[in-house]
């Protein structure tokens, strides 16, 4: 990738607020992530890490501020388009949240269905995303009957499952062991050689360390620092 | 559009009870509107066939010349709305009298004078047949000369409309009623589908399923438990016209009571308006639940 590509903002925050009631989730943030970068948000809980990633999918409207994502400002894009601007995104959470009562299969095929895919290029799509996590032998089985590092793999194929340019991870290891952890990570660098941006939020200083990356530290609400860190072979 | 069909499908496989209980519900409110609908559609034939028969008496003045009849009879029949006008004197009135009351015509023979006046009888032109304007062409003819009284069964005729009216009333409000109870219980069903599958409606908008796609399957799932429920109701309906109705039918063989079930057309309608109960129902949870 070339330097010149690499220095785009993909995302622009500027001077964002959130806040709940009179409570503070967020103040004054301006940041920039650029185009493919991988980037952690990591913090204690309640530094509001989530609410962050939230208010760039516009899973929540900002307070106060501005957020642009490639170019589009989220403080004017109407309702309507926001199904289209969450196409932008792939999100993975802590806890999955993959749909009980669908098939390995439905679940990832759900984003492909909802772009209005055809069903052919669906069923090649999620054949190969399946391949690449490992679990193509489980495709017709139901979420709750794999594990929670099975589960959390097929959040990330259905994450990427629309080819987004951005993967917003909450906590994506959180409830994971290490090894089934440390496959979801090696997932999201995978994905970023592609050329995905990734922006993982999580308060796991070892998997950072093991990762490399940008890190923002987010204390009670604030910006509190922009560091890079060298991956760490343990 | 395949797509969504197979999801309603599928839901409706899933939540069988809920859809079960809905589809029943509104084939009970449409066999009940679909009935009101087939009595107000025979009464109203029964009503044209008894226009179609009813027939005006106009009594001429006792001592009148018998060289006056032939102008009164013209005049009756200059009278827009009047068909014919046909003489009975009263000779011929008292044996027609003789003759219904068969044995009982007896009583007639000890009277020394035939009571009875000279008449017309007159048939009324189709278009005038109903009773608002029955009534002004009476009146026309009440006015001719030589003319006492005229006689058309307005009161039996009036009140039988006015049961008619009441009762078409009642339908109306009934179907209205039965309409309401539908839409809610649709929009209840599709609530508490909606309920069930909160979580799955929240990941579908977090993958940018837009609000359309998300609908889709819930507004085809009250279409076929309205068109499901519309058929059942007029099938059943069907059912009871066979067994119930055509027996009375065979009772009154005359053909006065000639019942007939509801056309293609009104049938098409019902199940129409059944499925529009659907989908208004399902509109109504929509968009409360999409609302935030």
């Amino acid at each position: 990738m070339t330097e010149k590509k690499r220095k785009t903002a993909i995302i622009r925050i500027f001077h964002v607020h959130k806040l709940y009631g009179a409570k503070k989730a967020l103040t004054d943030i301006t940041l920039d992530v650029l185009k493919n970068d991988f980037l952690f948000i990591n913090g204690p809980s309640g530094a509001g890490k989530t609410t962050l990633l939230k208010l760039l999918y516009r899973g929540e409207p900002v307070s106060e501020g501005q957020i642009l994502i490639d170019g589009l400002n989220l403080s004017r894009i109407s309702r309507k388009r926001i199904p289209y601007l969450r196409r932008e995104f792939g999100i993975i959470f802590q806890d999955y949240k993959l749909i009980p009562t669908k098939t390995i299969f439905e679940n990832i095929a759900i984003v492909l269905e909802a772009k209005g895919k055809k069903r052919r290029f669906i069923e090649k799509k999620v054949n190969s995303l399946l391949r690449t996590v490992g679990l193509s032998d489980r495709m017709d089985a139901f979420p709750p009957s794999l594990s929670g590092g099975e589960q959390q793999r097929i959040a990330v194929a259905r994450a990427v499952a629309g080819d987004p340019k951005i993967i917003l991870a909450d906590e994506p290891t959180g409830s994971l062991d290490d090894e089934s952890a440390g496959i979801i990570i090696n997932l999201l660098k995978q994905f970023h050689t592609r050329g995905a941006t990734i922006i993982v939020a999580t308060h796991d200083r070892q998997l950072i360390r093991e990762t490399g990356g940008r890190v923002i530290h987010l204390t009670r609400g604030q910006l509190h620092s922009v560091t890079f860190q060298q991956t760490e072979k343990l | 559009m395949k797509l969504f069909f197979q999801k309603a499908v599928h839901d409706i496989r899933t939540n069988r009870f809920l859809n079960a209980v809905t589809i029943i519900t509104m084939a009970l409110s449409v066999l009940i509107v679909s009935a009101f609908t087939l009595f107000i559609v025979n009464a109203g034939d029964m009503m044209r066939y008894w226009e179609k028969g009813v027939q005006l008496m106009a009594y001429l003045e006792p001592d009148i010349q018998a060289s006056v009849y032939l102008e009164i009879k013209d005049e009756l029949q200059s009278i827009p709305g009047v068909a014919k006008a046909r003489f009975i004197s009263r000779m011929e009135a008292l044996n027609q009298l003789k003759t219904q009351m068969k044995r009982q015509s007896s009583i007639l023979n000890g009277l020394d004078k035939n009571p009875l006046p000279d008449a017309f009888e007159i048939h009324m032109a189709t278009a005038a047949r109903n009773l608002e304007q029955m009534e002004a062409l009476a009146n026309r003819i009440e006015s001719v000369e030589g003319v006492t009284e005229v006689e058309y069964g307005q009161q039996w005729l009036g009140r039988f409309l006015d049961i008619f009216n009441l009762l078409r009333l009642a339908g109306y409000a009934i179907g209205g009623i039965f309409f309401m109870a539908a839409v809610f219980i649709v929009a209840n069903t599709i609530r508490l589908m909606l309920y069930s599958r909160q979580e799955e409606i929240e990941i579908m908008r977090l993958v940018g399923a837009t609000d359309g796609f998300i609908k889709a399957p819930f507004y085809i799932e009250g279409l076929i438990q309205g068109a499901c429920g519309g058929i059942i109701g007029v099938a059943v309906l069907f059912l009871a016209y066979f067994l119930v109705v055509s027996s009375i039918q065979q009772d009154f063989s005359s053909n006065l009571l000639t019942i007939r079930f509801l056309s293609p057309g009104t049938f098409l309608s019902i199940i129409l308006c059944s499925m529009f109960v659907g989908w208004l129902g399902c509109c109504l949870s929509l968009k409360q639940f999409l609302k935030v």
